[in-house]
């Protein structure tokens, strides 16, 4: 397999393992903790490096003890923010605050302290090179299983894959209705540790081959991407494979094309789909809630106009009030927004002009009715 | 003695000490109104979207003087807070989200610039990083005096502006009742929180930055129930956990100040946490263990008719278990 192949293969299934995660955390709005998980889990990983190490287990065991190690440190973030919250002496966001840099803390403390002369860098754990993927083999005994990070990550999407399709009515019922959940015994506290393990193991699993900070972006951004889409739940899971996978591939290539490193290429172009989605959704974007604003400004003021005209017509100061120029002082519009008025009621047939008089005609009245009743 | 004269004359354990004062001092005062507002975590993605504006600013000039850093590091954590705050509002994506939006999305473009500066190959670019991860047994005089004035002139405002802040934490609805700009005030807090993160970020660097903006203010939370009180104890919170942690790093050989202190504050608020004297947990168990006994029935009497809230039953984690005592008795303390 040519070393571009690889690399867009764990691309993809790195998002796909991350995204299948998301879902449900983001829906949950627990979008942080993933972000608390990714740096808490130094600790661990250490813990369980120095355990193997001590053990004189081979590499494979080392590897396998940290991984063990950091899912253990993941889930204990959980357990600490929650034990915290719990007390009600903190609110999440400051026990969150809290607990992960702490632990992350502790993490390079133990690291710088008494493991200066084990290679493990920090920093490759926060950005992660996805480049250097192809060359990590599994080799078990005297065979060569191919690149490790396939592996993981493909195991890792058919994990969360499956978990979401076995457990897709408990995990949909607890997450949008928590109370009936727990009344249907459903067992919404052990569905929460098992999604939080899932989401620990993926970001552990992920960040190995494309850095903690891109894990977390592949979890968190195309689940809130598709949700600006659609609120349809199987429509929402399948549109944020769709966005994490396209990110991944068009990070990839325009990091190959400048040179750059592929995990920063893949997080800004999760962040260019969200920025393009905010702007541009059909329902949701800013530019559509913009219009709907402007449209529904403008149909007001022309329902504020026939309503005016219906409430002067046929007293003594109908003439006055139905000059285009008595609008601008007595409704305090600006030349503009009465000429705006003006022309959105004549066009829908509510009122006539007649030498800069206007007039309701039978259609306007009844607008003008039922606006006054509603 | 040797420690207090290496204090005061010994150039750089005084500027790590100091620094680290300074900056537990500002993060201490403004954490408070992070904490109470809710934003524990928005110092966490202020600081990651600084990455970027580090790196524009010297890709753009060329030059590693720390004040054209942290303007830089200011700029794009200003733009992410401004991008934050429009999401929340104008969107039914919650600020947890928008959060880790923000955050992983500006680190990820700091990332792409980094490696164009390191592809670069300018010989200056050494030491970029260090600025980002922290290295506090590095600051320079210079450094620690821009610390000082910058983070002098937001405890100003914070002066100034005290009661304002203060409504907009506890009751904004209020506030904007009484035509307060709140929308002004709460870019002017963020602003000065862009500050505090900014002085911290060559510190402590990125990740554990956040935790000196709410360990602090979250700790003197349980000592207090009055704003002011709070704030004067998360500062001398912030600047304790500060000196003690350059002091144990600096007396230790290859321990990292960041980590330290933050490894101190958290001490500081497990203690608070249990032992405050306003919100400790430990007086509260005591309390609900004298309830406990004050609720049991003497021999002589009566089987009481409802044990209902006899606190044994549900392991004493009742909603309701700080309130006075339900049987009369001992809840009095």
């Amino acid at each position: 397999m040519s070393t571009n192949l690889v690399i867009a293969l764990v691309a993809v299934l790195s998002t796909s393992a991350c995204a299948l995660a998301g879902v449900f955390l983001v829906l949950r709005r627990m979008a942080m903790m993933a972000d608390a998980i990714s740096h808490a889990v130094l600790p661990g990983l250490v813990a369980g490096f120095v355990l193997a190490h001590a053990a004189n287990l081979a590499r494979g065991g080392e590897l396998l003890a940290s991984f063990v190690g950091a899912i253990a440190a993941g889930l204990l973030t959980v357990v600490l923010v929650e034990a915290l919250t719990k007390s009600r002496r903190v609110k999440e966001d400051a026990a969150m605050g809290v607990v992960f840099p702490a632990l992350f803390a502790l993490g390079v403390f133990v690291i710088s302290k008494y493991l200066a002369n084990v290679h493990i860098d920090t920093d490759a754990v926060l950005f992660g090179e996805i480049a250097f993927t192809p060359f990590d083999t599994l080799v078990i005994g005297d065979r060569d299983y191919g690149p490790q990070a396939l592996w993981t990550l493909g195991a890792l999407t058919l994990l969360n894959g499956g978990f979401l399709f076995l457990f897709y009515k408990e995990l949909k019922l607890s997450t949008f209705d928590p109370g009936l959940a727990a009344a249907l015994g459903f067992a919404p506290v052990l569905l929460h540790y098992t999604l939080m393990s899932m989401v620990a193991v993926t970001t552990v699993g992920a960040f190995n081959a494309v850095g903690a900070i891109l894990a977390v972006a592949l979890i968190i951004v195309p689940p809130v991407t598709a949700s600006l889409l659609t609120r349809r739940l199987p429509a929402l899971i399948a549109l944020s494979l769709v966005v994490g996978v396209t990110a991944a591939l068009l990070g990839l290539w325009l990091a190959l094309l400048w040179n750059v490193s592929i995990s920063g290429m893949i997080a800004t172009m999760l962040g260019a789909l969200f920025g393009t989605t905010l702007l541009l959704a059909p329902e949701q974007g800013l530019v559509a809630q913009a219009v709907r604003r402007h449209r529904q400004r403008r149909r007001f003021a022309a329902e504020t106009l026939v309503v005016h005209l219906a409430t002067h017509e046929g007293t003594d100061a109908e003439a006055a009030e139905s000059e285009r120029a008595h609008l601008q002082g007595e409704l305090r519009w600006t030349p503009g927004r009465a000429g705006d008025a003006v022309a959105l009621a004549r066009n829908a047939g509510w009122v006539t002009e007649q030498s800069g008089s206007l007039h309701l005609t039978e259609q306007g009245r009844t607008v003008a009715a039922e606006v006054a009743t509603r | 003695m040797d420690l207090l004269r290496d204090l005061l004359f010994d150039y750089t354990l005084r500027n790590v000490a100091l620094g680290s004062a300074v900056l537990g001092i500002v993060s201490g005062v403004l954490g408070c109104f992070a904490v109470l507002r809710r934003q524990g975590l928005v110092g966490d993605a202020l600081a990651h979207a600084a990455l970027p504006g580090v790196c524009l600013a010297f890709l753009l000039t060329g030059s590693k003087t720390p004040i054209v850093l942290m303007a830089g590091a200011a700029a794009t954590g200003w733009l992410g807070m401004l991008i934050l705050l429009r999401i929340t509002r104008h969107t039914r994506i919650d600020s947890g989200s928008a959060l880790g939006i923000v955050l992983t999305v500006f680190f990820g473009f700091g990332v792409v610039l980094l490696t164009v500066i390191q592809k670069s190959r300018n010989a200056g670019q050494a030491g970029l990083d260090k600025f980002l991860f922290g290295q506090a047994a590095a600051l320079t005089q210079e450094q620690v005096v821009t610390m000082a004035i910058l983070g002098g002139g937001a405890l100003l405002v914070v002066a100034a502006l005290f009661k304002e802040f203060k409504l907009l934490s506890f009751d904004p609805d209020f506030a904007q009742s009484l035509a307060l700009p709140t929308r002004g005030l709460d870019l002017v807090l963020t602003g000065l929180l862009v500050i505090a993160v900014v002085i911290g970020l060559n510190t402590v660097g990125v990740v554990l930055m956040s935790a000196l903006l709410v360990a602090p203010a979250a700790a003197a939370r349980q000592w207090t129930n009055s704003l002011g009180h709070m704030i004067g104890y998360s500062a001398l919170f912030g600047a304790g956990s500060g000196v003690v942690g350059a002091l144990i790093s600096v007396s230790q050989t290859r321990l990292p100040t960041g980590p330290v202190i933050v490894l101190s504050a958290t001490v500081v608020v497990i203690v608070s946490v249990l032992f405050g004297s306003a919100r400790g947990l430990v007086w509260e168990w005591a309390r609900q263990a004298r309830n406990r006994r004050g609720l049991q029935a003497p021999p002589d009497a009566p089987p009481a008719p409802n044990t209902r809230g006899a606190g044994s039953s549900t392991g004493g984690r009742l909603p309701f278990s700080g309130s006075p005592s339900i049987g009369g008795g001992g809840g009095r303390g």
